[in-house]
């Protein structure tokens, strides 16, 4: 049994976020922003200033990832996502531009959760450590800002089906609570 | 005496750091095979065996299985008979890593001052450990620590009536508390007594036993690994957090004498990622 698999592609529309279930899998396909710790610390700089990120925020996804160097002609390396909750400072603002998503692993805070509800945004699951699977759903990948940041750099990455289950829905539902609830043994 | 060249020591640092990352080992992916055959949820069967196909991906394309390549943690065994030469050990142990992480193609994700946070890009230096045992042998032992799981380790100053249910409640909240966040199935170090670094460098140690899940040749001791074990995989946290039956592959629990005031408690939490190995020059 798998779970019910839909396919989305980015920038993501109210209507296409609206269906999505919490244990959904989803492949998605089109354009996301990586950005982790240095670079969130920088856009979120940006956008107290009043300017606006490096990229069109509206419908946007943001993927929590530092990749590992390219083979020559590949776009990345190994490429799984990061612990979501280290950029839960920064969520409300980030959502505040009309970003739509944000691709990370494992569980996050209260405070995130209300960010999301807020904004009308959704929180997808990519599998953690499983890098080198998830860079063959890459096509592109190219440095928008801040290169100096190396693997923390802010890059345009160009997906094709890749694979994110919905961890948090606009109905509220969280996967890592409920999941944990459901199987523990008492 | 016998005499080793430090060379050798940086060449089988670089030869470890680059085979951890692309090749995951046999026995790992065994285990999270059997992990499979236990796992009840369905999503977190289809976890698991993205999890394993991903390690086969790794081979193939000859990428790192994780994009988190790790702080190269070095444990080095020197026997108290040998002459090292030819330079510094931790100088070398760190040439080692740099080449293993620049002809590896791995990921640099060392900062060299925690508040300037400025990269090192060579991912050195590594965190070493050294220890004086007897003969002449050297033993050099490596492991990609990713930092996912390492931000939920923890350590406590427990007090001796804690007892065996204080430490198992104070391992069970932890492994809650750090969820998806640490890429279960986990692996666990359990450091007991000594006081707290020696607590915390025995849970790291921990980690490096092999194979994976070999108990505790004390008895009393492998007993508590298995109940930790029992503990853990009945929070329900399952693989990737989001719910199952699998939280943790192994338990390793070391354990050291201690003040009768005391019962320092070290956890060090390890991903399903878990790559080490050692060589002996």
């Amino acid at each position: 049994m798998t779970p019910r698999t839909t396919k989305l592609t980015t920038p993501l529309k109210e209507s296409d976020l609206k269906t999505l279930h919490t244990g959904d899998m989803i492949l998605l396909s089109g354009e996301v922003y990586t950005a982790r710790d240095a670079g969130h610390e920088r856009m979120v700089r940006l956008i107290h200033e009043g300017r606006k990120p490096p990229f069109d925020p509206k419908g946007a996804v943001i993927y929590y990832v530092g990749p590992t160097p390219p083979h020559p002609g590949m776009p990345v390396g190994s490429c799984g996502p990061t612990t979501s909750s280290r950029m839960d400072a920064y969520l409300d603002v980030v959502l505040s531009t009309g970003i739509k998503a944000t691709v990370g692993k494992g569980c996050r805070s209260p405070e995130a959760y209300d960010a999301m509800r807020k904004h009308g945004a959704v929180y997808l699951a990519a599998i953690g450590g499983a890098g080198a699977l998830l860079s063959g759903h890459v096509t592109g990948a190219e440095v928008v800002a801040w290169e100096d940041l190396g693997t923390e750099a802010l890059r345009r990455l160009t997906i094709k089906d890749f694979p994110v289950i919905v961890a948090y829905d606009l109905a509220g539902n969280d996967i890592f609570g409920e999941g944990r609830r459901k199987w523990a043994r008492r | 005496m016998r005499e080793v060249n430090v060379q050798d020591i940086t060449d089988a640092v670089r030869e470890m750091a680059i085979d951890v990352n692309l090749h995951l080992s046999e026995g790992l992916v065994d285990d999270l095979a059997k992990a499979l055959e236990r796992e009840e949820s369905p999503l977190g069967r289809e976890i698991i065996e993205r999890i394993i196909d991903n390690a086969r991906a790794a081979r193939d394309k000859q990428l790192p299985a994780c994009q988190d390549t790790g702080t190269a943690v070095v444990m080095a065994e020197i026997g108290q008979d040998v002459h090292l030469v030819g330079g510094d050990l931790t100088e070398a142990i760190n040439e080692g890593v740099e080449r293993g992480y620049k002809e590896g193609r791995l990921r640099m994700s060392i900062v060299g001052d925690p508040i300037r946070r400025v990269n090192t890009n060579t991912n050195a230096p590594a965190v070493v450990h050294t220890f004086i045992v007897p003969g002449e042998g050297v033993k050099i032992s490596f492991m990609a620590k990713g930092s996912g799981c390492e931000n939920m380790s923890r350590l406590k100053m427990l007090n001796p009536a804690d007892g065996e249910e204080g430490i198992l409640r104070f391992i069970e909240e932890a492994v809650i508390e750090a969820d998806g966040r640490a890429c279960p199935p986990m692996t666990l170090g359990v450091g007991l007594g000594g006081d707290l670094e020696q607590a915390a460098l025995l849970a790291k140690r921990a980690l490096f036993r092999a194979p994976l899940g070999a108990p505790n040749p004390a008895g009393h001791v492998a007993d508590l690994e298995r109940k930790i074990l029992a503990r853990v995989n009945a929070t329900g946290v399952g693989p990737m957090g989001m719910g199952g039956r699998v939280t943790a592959l192994a338990v390793h629990v070391e354990v050291a004498p201690v003040h009768i005031s005391s019962l320092p408690l070290a956890l060090n939490v390890d991903c399903h990622a878990h790559r080490h190995r050692s060589v002996e020059l």
